[in-house]
């Protein structure tokens, strides 16, 4: 068996094995198969790493078996190992066996323990099926796969209703976009013929920018990643998502599954370089995306939530990144995004492990000196999503914030103010959690605690990573090589050849320095005010009933979540009454009856049928079943008969 | 010979424990032995097919006078249907036996007796014997409702007697008619005898097929009699319909109507496309909002077949498979459905979701297999209808993008209700007022594991069924 089958193939076992085993496996062992789930497939991946820098750095594609053929449509099931494959499995393994460890303490007094890992074990094993398939439709196992374990992680406390709606939210946003990604498999396989990435890419290369096809292709697949990455209109289900067990908002709704529309979008990169005009529409949406989820941000007083919009706003600027072609920067993006998101998302654990359960800042304050370890980690998380150099999000924002600049003027200056707003509700959040005085009860107060070392280790090792994570991509003002632009090159050759322009530096060095200037000191300015307005336990937000005016339209999400009731839910719900009682009971079953008893005369049998008895009836219909089965294999007995005579 | 078995078995069978009823002893053994030698013998035909055994074909004349034979064989789609009939009912028998059930002896004959209809009818070359089998395999299925079934159960069915023998009538007619022309009752010498018509007769011959498929099947709108037939009837009788006899219709429609009405097909087919997909939202969108969990159930069963219907339709190669493939598919997941609605009746006393609730907690079990059957009804990826739902969907979205599109919609709307109704069953606080709350044990997990072992394992191997059909397409297709 080869290293990259493994890779899957190990989560797989974990799953197995925890699933089927659960309630009989010891807890300890339950979460040693879960972690060994993620770290085996990590270090498959290391090893896939080293035999494909070995291999000379070429697309390893590697066939198991034909899944499915019919006529002139074949799909293999195959894996493909490249450049771009290769990072989201190093994020996706690594984070994963960091988030899982974390598991481990956190869910420690969790019934459910075993359950749990054998979750998150499939939750990777759909994931890295998703980056690892050779073909969409492979692509699509895992896409549609990792909707079904966040849908059964978000419900994971299945006794809550609430949770369960939350987890049924997800599942059904999810596969409207799924229709999409399904419409833009037919579309593709009716241009190209095949659903191999390694075919369209050669293929594509032939067609010129602007084709219509594309157009509809790239939109459609485009809803695909609305769905999974929630971005307008489709990301309601996402802050929802957060009644799962936090270690699953870190994994899942943060550093890997909605990252997959990013991934499918480079994946794609050649056909979206063929179609500008959906690449503005990205650009746009994701703009949308990053100021909407910002701006709710700002009012929100449960500590997922604050992050839960971060994620939104923040998968925002990924798709603007790629929507004016900055696809490496995306990716750098997902990367450092990965490594900040999940320490604050397992930073929140930990504070709401240490403040028995409580999510909302309001009861927090003066954590710092209670929980050093977590407060820092956060800190530095904070510094790194604000955009403050020389932190991991500086880097892979600004570069994204280079390439809108040179896109479009009024593009920038609105992802500036998305900028400001981020700075500003992250210190916020960390100013109201971890400054002042405390503002809980005097029962959580004596409780407060650090978390175990499962929890702090992965909190470090994260903290690390998102402070130094941004050095990989070091702007080439610095005279320094790109790393992570040097290695996924030839993952944008098919663009290159499409689109000349494509990748060429986009702003000039004086720009770039001024751009940077310009980020670094409204993170900074935004910073300075969240410390005036809330450090020291000032302006603690009012509870939710005094709340009034624009305040309380931002801090109940501008009220979409009704509006898709009223338009959608209810609308849906009147029809589906009105058809079964008036059409299907009403007009279509009294008309089928009266055409049937004017023709047939049944009423007249019904009324005899009534008036006899069941058992005359069924006596009579017996012996008539008898009689014709016995007439029409008369002649076929005695044919029997005399072959076997015979 | 193992034609004749094949047929002549599943007959034996139910006839001797019609005959038998309460005389036998141990019914619990040999309804296991029943359901084994089902599937051993499917396993027969599928070895003879794929060998090329000459076993599989068998003619004995009958009314010679008439030319009329006792004629079966098996190709390549006869093959799955006679395959998944046999396999269905041995599941079916194998759920009547971990039931309680009066009279136990009686109810397995006559599922026994369906089995033989239904094998037969795919076996047949002749349109008479077609005929035949196709309103045979009603009867014991009316039977079962009425013996087992409520007051209300035994004037529904006869409801949907009538009105399924009405359809097949029209098509009986039509069977007569081209025989008198032909004289003969093979059924693929007739197709040609069918193609020299005038254009006005074979519009009628299409329509008189049209409508005992689309009634069977059944295609919107003459659906009438499901959702009330589905939910009154006791359960072994509901998996017979949802799970085989609806298969009757599109296998119909692939043996009967698309051969032999070529030029309706193309005239008219769209218009019946058209009907399936309106009916595949109608049952959908009804399906969100039912209160009864067989309800939920049954109006699904409908939505999926509209989508096979309008695939088969289609005249695509996709669109063949396709539905070939999730005929198979839905059958297992039909079964396993109304398996988990019947436990949790008998578990909770209530058929209503709202009284529902808070089962995961003590029949986990349950809730894992009732989860992996509900992935596949919403077609999961790497469950059995995946595969099968891609390619029907293809195959509408070819034929029409906008109706592709309508079609697709189904995947959400299939998420909206199976996940409701899971969710109404299994999640949410403990109850503390059912009758039962013991968690699914050996006799139940006899029929679920094999369900969901199928269930993935042709989610991830699909090609073996799409292998035996894939020759039969091309002897349709090209007329």
């Amino acid at each position: 068996m080869s290293i990259i089958a493994l890779i899957p193939l190990i989560p797989l076992l974990g799953f197995l094995i925890n699933g089927l085993g659960f309630k009989k496996i010891p807890k300890n062992l339950a979460a040693l198969i879960g972690i060994l789930g993620s770290f085996g497939a990590f270090i498959c991946v290391c090893l896939a790493y080293n035999q494909f820098i070995n291999g000379g750095e070429k697309a390893i594609i590697e066939n198991l078996f034909t899944w499915f053929k019919v006529g002139n449509l074949s799909v293999d099931f195959g894996f493909q190992i490249d450049q771009l494959s290769l990072i989201m499995l190093f994020v996706i393994t690594g984070v994963g066996t960091l988030i899982h460890l974390y598991s481990a303490g956190y869910m420690h007094h969790d019934e459910g323990f075993g359950k749990f890992f054998s979750y998150l074990n499939l939750f990777l094993f759909s994931m890295i099926l998703l980056v690892l398939g050779s073909n969409y439709l492979l692509m699509f196992i895992g896409w549609e796969g990792v909707g079904l374990c966040s849908f059964l992680l978000i419900g994971f406390w299945n006794k809550n209703l609430n949770y369960t709606d939350a987890a049924r939210k997800a599942f059904i946003m999810n596969r409207v976009g799924d229709l999409g990604f399904l419409v833009a498999l037919f579309l593709i396989l009716s241009k190209f013929g095949t659903l191999d990435f390694s075919n369209i890419g050669l293929m594509a290369t032939s067609l010129s920018i602007g084709d219509p096809d594309l157009m509809y292709i790239t939109f459609a697949l485009f809803i695909g990643a609305m769905g999974k990455s929630a971005q307008i209109p489709l990301f309601t289900w996402l802050p929802d998502a957060m009644a799962g067990p936090t270690p699953v908002s870190a994994l899942i709704h943060a550093a890997t599954m909605v990252t997959s529309g990013i991934y499918m979008i480079i994946r794609s990169n050649v056909l979206f370089t063929l179609a500008p005009a959906t690449l503005e529409f990205v650009a746009w949406i994701g703009l949308f995306t990053a100021l909407l989820g910002a701006s709710i941000g700002l009012y929100q007083n449960d500590i997922k939530k604050v992050l839960a919009y971060s994620t939104v706003s923040q998968l925002g600027y990924m798709f603007l990144g790629l929507g004016v072609m900055a696809y490496s920067s995306g990716l750098f993006h997902v990367i450092t995004h990965a490594f900040f998101k999940a320490l604050l998302f397992l930073g929140a654990g930990s504070v709401i492990h240490a403040m028995s359960d409580e999510q909302d800042i309001r009861k927090m304050g003066g954590l710092w000196p209670k929980i050093k370890i977590t407060a820092i980690t956060f800190l530095l998380g904070t510094i790194a999503i604000s955009g403050i150099p020389p932190f991991s999000g500086f880097f892979s924002k600004d570069e994204i914030l280079a390439h809108v600049f040179a896109h479009n003027k009024l593009m920038w200056g609105l992802a500036v103010l998305g900028s400001f707003m981020t700075s500003f509700y992250m210190f916020r959040l960390f100013f109201l959690t971890f400054s002042g005085s405390f503002r809980g009860t005097k029962h959580q107060e004596e409780h407060l605690h650090e978390s175990p070392w499962t929890m702090t280790g992965p909190l470090i090792l994260l903290a690390i990573l998102a402070v130094i994570g941004g050095l990989m991509g070091i702007p080439e003002v610095f005279h320094i090589s790109h790393k992570l632009n040097t290695f996924l090159n030839p993952i944008f050759d098919g663009s290159r050849s499409v689109f000349p322009e494509f990748g060429k530096h986009v702003v000039d060095h004086s720009t770039e320095w001024m751009l940077m200037g310009v980020s670094t000191l409204v993170a900074l300015i935004a910073a300075g005010f969240a410390y005036v307005k809330f450090s020291g336990g000032k302006n603690v937000p009012v509870p939710d009933a005094e709340m009034s005016g624009l305040s309380k339209v931002i801090y109940d999400k501008y009220y979409i979540d009704e509006a898709y009731d009223n338009t959608f839910v209810k609308p849906i719900s009147s029809v589906s009454k009105f058809l079964a009682k008036t059409i299907d009971k009403g007009i279509l079953d009294k008309t089928t009856e009266n055409v049937g008893s004017g023709i047939l005369g049944i009423s007249k049998i019904f009324k005899r049928f009534q008036n006899g008895g069941t058992g005359v009836y069924l006596l009579s219909m017996t012996v008539g079943i008898a009689l014709l089965i016995g007439f029409s294999l008369l002649p076929l007995i005695f044919q029997f008969l005399k072959n076997i005579i015979e | 010979m193992l034609t004749l078995l094949v047929f002549l078995l599943p007959l034996t069978l139910g006839l001797l424990y019609i005959v038998a009823k309460d005389k036998i002893g141990n019914i619990s053994i040999l309804s296991k032995v029943v359901a084994v030698s089902l599937v051993v013998l499917s396993g027969f035909v599928y070895n003879s097919f794929t060998q090329n055994l000459p076993v599989l074909e068998h003619k004995t004349p009958w009314l010679t006078a008439f030319s009329v034979n006792f004629h079966l064989a098996l190709d390549g789609m006869s093959v799955i249907f006679v395959m998944l009939a046999l396999v269905i009912s041995a599941l079916i028998v194998l759920i009547v036996d971990s039931i309680e059930y009066k009279n136990k002896g009686l109810l397995i004959g006559l599922i026994c007796l369906t089995t033989a209809a239904l094998v037969g009818l795919f076996m047949s070359k002749d349109i008479f014997f077609f005929y035949f089998f196709f309103e045979l395999a009603l009867l014991p299925v009316y039977l079962i409702a009425n013996i087992w079934g409520g007051e209300s159960a035994s004037k529904i069915t006869f409801k949907m007697l009538i009105y399924t023998v009405f359809g097949s009538l029209l098509m009986f007619v039509g069977f007569v008619f081209i025989y008198m022309r032909a004289q003969t009752a093979d059924i693929s010498s007739l197709q040609t005898t069918v193609s020299l018509l005038p254009a006005s007769l074979k519009t009628l011959l299409f329509i008189g097929f049209t409508l005992a498929f689309a009634i069977k099947t059944p295609i919107f709108p003459f659906h009438t009699w499901l959702p009330d037939a589905y939910t009154e009837s006791p359960t072994p009788a509901t998996m017979l319909l949802s799970g085989l006899l609806s298969k009757m219709g599109i296998y119909g429609i692939l043996r009967i109507l698309v051969p032999m009405a070529p030029e309706g097909i193309a005239n008219y087919g769209h218009i019946l496309v058209i009907l399936a997909i309106i009916g595949l939202l109608y049952g959908a969108i009804i399906a969100v909002k039912q209160g009864e969990f067989k309800r939920v159930l049954a109006y699904s069963s409908f939505s999926h077949m509209g989508l096979m219907a309008a695939a088969a339709l289609t005249l695509s190669e996709e669109g063949f498979q396709g539905a070939i493939l999730q005929t198979v598919a839905h059958a297992f997941s039909a079964v396993g459905l109304f398996y988990v609605a019947k436990i949790v009746f008998e578990k909770t006393g209530s058929r209503k979701l709202d009284d529902l609730g808070g089962l995961v907690h003590k029949t986990p079990k349950l809730a894992v297999v009732f989860m992996v059957i509900l992935l596949s009804s919403v077609a999961l990826p790497l469950t059995n209808a995946f595969v099968g739902e891609f390619l029907m969907l293809k195959s509408v979205f070819d034929f029409n993008q906008t109706l592709g599109i309508l079609a697709g919609l189904s995947i959400i709307f299939g998420a909206v209700y199976m996940l409701r109704a899971y969710q109404k069953v299994m999640f949410g606080p403990e109850k503390s007022n059912f009758k039962d709350f013991s968690d699914i044990g050996a006799k139940e997990l006899w029929v679920f594991i094999p369900i969901v072992l199928i269930i993935l394992f042709f989610g991830l191997f699909p090609q073996p069924i799409l292998d035996l059909s894939s020759s039969v397409f091309k002897n349709i297709s090209l007329k």
